[in-house]
Parts: C-alpha cells; structure tokens; sequence
C-alpha cells in the first residue's frame, strides 16, 4: 500500500500539488482541504472517497480550475492551471442540466461551441445520449426527466466533448443501485475505450473498487489524504466483479478507514450541534 | 363509475370555479340593479346594470370604442417593445457594472412604488400634448418592474450552470448568450407582464387625464357630457380589456417557455 506522497510529476498527466482550501466564514475560517497531494497517470481511473463534508467537492473545483483562492499547484501535462483547462471535462454532483434546452441539446452543446454543423452535432449527440440509456428522450426538456435521468444527461453532454481528463463529482449518486451498477459499467468501458484519465469522487465504496485503478481515502476535517490504495483487479472489469473474495477484500479494508473517519465526523457534528445548542 | 363519465365529473369540477364567479359577478349586477330600480341607491350616481349594458351598442356605433381601443393597444405595444429593449438591457447593464447596481437599485424600486401618473403634467412640457406624452408616461411607470425582474433573473441564475459554462471555457459573451441570458428568461418574462400591465393601467389614466387619445379620452368625453351609463359601460369594457390583455400575456409566456 503506498502511503500518500508525491507522485513524481513526470509519469503523472495530472497533478495536484499541496492543496489548501480555507473558506472565510462570520463563525471562523473553515479548513476544507489540507496539503492535499497526488497524480493521476494517463489512462488511470482514480477515485476520491471520503465522508459528507470533507472537501471532496471543493477538490474538485480546484483541479477544474473553478475556485482560485487555494494554495498549492495543479498541472496538467506540467502545465499549472490558472483556471478551467481545454482537456478537463467536469460532471457537477448538483443537478447542472440546461432547462430551457433539449436532451439533444444539452448533450450537443460543446459541439455548438465548437462551431459544428447542426446535422452533424445532432448525429454525435445521439451517439452519447445511447450510450448513457436515453434513447427515445432526445426531444424531452430536463424538467420531464427523472432526476438520474438528468445527471446522465450532464454525463453525456461532459463526454461529448471528448475530454482527455474527466472530472467526475458524484455523478451517480441520485441512482438507484440497479442503474448505478448498469452505468458504471458504461462509463468504465467508455473509460477504457478512449483511454481517459479519470477522476471520480464519491462515497460509494463498490463503485470506487469497481471502477478504479487507485483509490484516495481522504479523512474528515481537515480534508487530508488518509491512504492511496490499489486496486489490484483485473480488467475488463464489470460489476460482476462485485461478487469475487478479493474484491469484497478491498471493500472491508476501504470500509474500515471510511467507518473511522465518518464516525469522527457524525461526533463532531453531534459536538457541533451540542455547542450549538448550548449558545442559544 | 366509466372512464367519459368520470372525464366528464372532472371537467366539471375544473370548470366550477368560473362558473362560481360569473355567477357571482351576475348576482352582484342583479342585486345593484335591485337596490337602484327600489330608490335605495341614487340612479344619478350609478346608473341601474341594465341600462349600462344598453349603452354599449351606442358606445360601439356612435363612439367607435373599437378604434379607440386600437389607438391605446398600439400605444401600449410602443411602450412594451421600448420596455422590452431598454428595460431588459437597462437591467442587464445594472447587473453587469455593480457600481451603476448599488447606485440605481434603491431608486429604482422607490420609483415601482410612486404614484408616477402624477408626473403627467412634466410631461405635457416635454413632449406636448400628443400621444409621445401618454406613450413614456406608460413606459416610465412600467420601466422599474422590468429592471427590477431582469436583475433578479440574472443574478439567482444557479451557480452551477455558470460553472458547467466556465468548465467548457466559455467566452463572457457566451457566458451571458447561452446561459445567464436563458437561465433568466423566465423572470425576464413576469417583469414584461408586470411591466405591460402597468403600462396599460398608466396610458388609459394619461388619456384620461390629458383627454387625448384612445379609451381614456373615450371616458373623460362621456363622464363631461355626463352621460353616466356611457362612461360606466366603457369603464367596464377597459376591465375587459386589461383582463384580457393579461390573460394572452400569460398565454404567451406559457408558448414561449415550454417547460418550466
Ligand atoms: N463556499 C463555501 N463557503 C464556506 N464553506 C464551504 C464552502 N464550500 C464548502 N464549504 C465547507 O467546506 C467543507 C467541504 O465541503 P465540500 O462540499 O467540499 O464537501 P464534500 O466532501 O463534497 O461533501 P458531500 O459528500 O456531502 O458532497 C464543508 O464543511 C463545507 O461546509
Ligand atoms: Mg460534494
């Protein structure tokens, strides 16, 4: 098991480089992610999994280059980011679909603004919106989809666009389990396929051992690497693989940093919530 | 119970709340008409329903109140395409140069609440006695809801649909065209509403009170002459009028945003 360095930038097409989050607040300075390192080589799918509320989110919005108030570097390709990068695509976890625009639409939207023909870009978005499971919703508006539905509406319109890096924040998390298990295998053969580098945050630790070649555990507040695993799993992996010893091995071990961590958390809240309590 | 006839149950629910207030509309005029044709109620100062309703042929041949209505449609229009253009971009550039926000917000929703209508006579100097007058008099009242509405829209755009557009690299152009622009359409549109209603209510008040122009100047005519069924009757039809008018606006909006 690697212990949370550094990875040597040269091997690494994304970096992350001592990040910091403070967030300013009327009760105090927050520190949401602290000296957080590590890299993602091209082609590998690593996930960041930790409890509610410890700054996975707003590690995500660093390395998309949409916060701009924390220290530390992110590189990609060894070139430090100032804001959102060409090669990035990011899926949001709030719901980030275009209400007034159509499935096709939405999903064809980076191929609008990369000028091409409206003929052609509606054949392309097809071609994502199968891949995702809608077919047959094309002319239908976010507002007559299910809310899953629509988080794979924003996962098609972020592949669209083909990004070498792909950013994923809880994409799955308004799924049931049945059609969670169903799209990561999608999204892991897509993954494969292009050979895209991905990030993907979540809680879920199946679908973390399931999809990834790396898993980072991150600990509850401050936000800090607790431990990078491996995930020593063949490939092509689908959700079958959910059922093998070694993989139910991960899960336990995973599971046992994670259950540390949360329950830290749930007592920090309760002595939050005490406090609070108290003052009033 | 059959599929048409419980269909047939619904539809006739759906439908019991206007029926409910036509009716009640109907027992209001008969009971005034009551109260006047007994004495209990001055026939010189509210002339009985009936006779009301009996003016209105006379309004329509002799008065021509449909080509009066036309002349205040068409300045309302006027007003709602000056409000449309500058309204939305005056609050567009209010939201985009937060200096000129924090300066003219505040006066700007004072200006929602006053009595604008007796600002007429400053007008009258301005423009003269024309329908240029009743035109800006009914823009300028209808302006703040249209400002007010088009920064709010922006500006309660959802986070993370500006983030989705910085995330693609968007150019602040595209920002604001593809999605801040859309996202607020909506609110833009009750602003619009809002803002051609009270244009409506300040252009017929202008004719009135200026005696120019279309129904407005139709009232003050019948009520000098005192020909009180007359004006109440045209009193009435402009009710009708605004009722309409609002209900096409709502209709409108409704085709213009498919889903909300
Ligand atoms: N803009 C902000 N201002 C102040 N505090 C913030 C801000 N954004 C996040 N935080 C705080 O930072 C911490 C981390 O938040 P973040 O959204 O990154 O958590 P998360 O790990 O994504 O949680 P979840 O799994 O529930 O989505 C939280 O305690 C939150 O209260
Ligand atoms: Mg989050």
């Amino acid at each position: 098991m690697a212990p949370a360095a550094t990875p040597s930038s040269g091997t690494a097409i994304l970096v992350a480089d001592n990040i910091t989050v403070r967030f300013e607040t009327p009760e105090g300075a927050i520190l949401a992610v602290d000296d957080v390192s590590f890299g993602v080589r091209p082609g590998e799918f690593l996930s960041v999994i930790g409890p509610s509320g410890c700054g996975k989110s707003t590690l995500f919005n660093v390395i998309g280059g949409l916060l701009s108030t924390h220290q530390g570097v992110v590189s990609v390709a060894g070139e430090t980011i100032t804001g959102p990068h060409k090669s990035i695509g990011m899926v949001f976890q709030e719901e980030s679909t275009f209400p007034w625009r159509t499935v096709t639409d939405n999903v064809a939207f980076p191929l609008e603004l990369i000028g091409m023909p409206k003929a052609k870009r509606v054949e392309r978005a097809r071609h994502f919106i199968g891949m995702v499971g809608l077919d047959g919703f094309e002319n239908r508006f976010p507002g007559e989809l299910s809310g899953g539905m629509r988080q794979r509406v924003s996962l098609a319109r972020t592949l669209a666009s083909e990004p070498k890096i792909l950013l994923m924040d809880e994409p799955f998390a308004a799924l049931d389990e049945q059609t969670r298990l169903l799209l990561g295998d999608k999204v892991l053969q897509i993954q494969q396929q292009l050979k895209q580098t991905t990030l993907l945050i979540t809680h879920n630790i199946t679908e973390a051992v399931q999809m990834s070649d790396r898993i980072l555990v991150m600990t509850y507040r401050p936000g800090k690497v607790k431990r990078i695993v491996d995930i020593d799993l063949p490939r092509p992996r689908t959700s079958e693989i959910v059922s093998s010893e070694s993989f139910g091995r991960y899960v336990a071990q995973i599971w046992s940093d994670l259950r540390e961590e949360a329950s830290r958390g749930m007592r920090a809240d309760e002595k939050h919530a005490l406090n609070e309590g108290a003052a009033s | 119970m059959t599929a048409a006839a419980v269909a047939k149950h619904s539809t006739a629910r759906d439908s019991t709340p206007a029926l409910v207030g036509f009716g009640s509309l109907v027992a209001f005029f008969l009971v005034m008409e009551l109260l006047i044709q007994t004495g209990l109620v001055n026939r010189f100062i509210v002339p009985p329903p009936s006779e009301i309703i009996g003016s209105f042929q006379r309004l329509i041949l002799e008065e021509d109140i449909f080509h009066r209505f036309l002349v205040t449609l068409g300045e309302c229009l006027t007003a709602g395409v000056m409000l449309t253009v500058f309204g939305v971009t005056g609050g567009v550039l209010m939201h985009r140069y937060k200096l000129l926000q924090q300066a003219c917000e505040t006066w700007v929703a004072a200006m929602a609440s006053a009595p604008l209508v007796l600002m007429y006579p400053l007008f009258l100097v301005i423009f003269g006695r024309n329908v240029w007058t009743i035109i800006m008099m009914g823009f300028i009242a209808a302006l703040p809801p249209v400002i007010l509405k088009t920064i709010e829209g922006i500006s309660s755009t959802r986070k993370v649909l500006i983030n989705v557009g910085r995330s693609f690299n968007l150019t602040p152009a595209q920002q604001f065209w593809k999605i801040l622009f859309p996202a607020s359409l909506p609110t833009i549109f009750v602003g619009l509403r809002l803002g051609l209603i009270f244009a409506l209510i300040n252009i017929v008040g202008t004719e009135f009170l200026i005696n120019f122009g279309g129904l407005g100047q139709l009232i003050n005519d019948l009520a000098e002459r005192y020909d009180l069924a007359g004006t109440y009757a045209a009193i009435c039809f402009v009710i009708l009028v605004s009722v309409l008018f609002f209900m096409t606006l709502e209709k409108a909006e409704r085709w213009l945003i498919p889903v909300g």
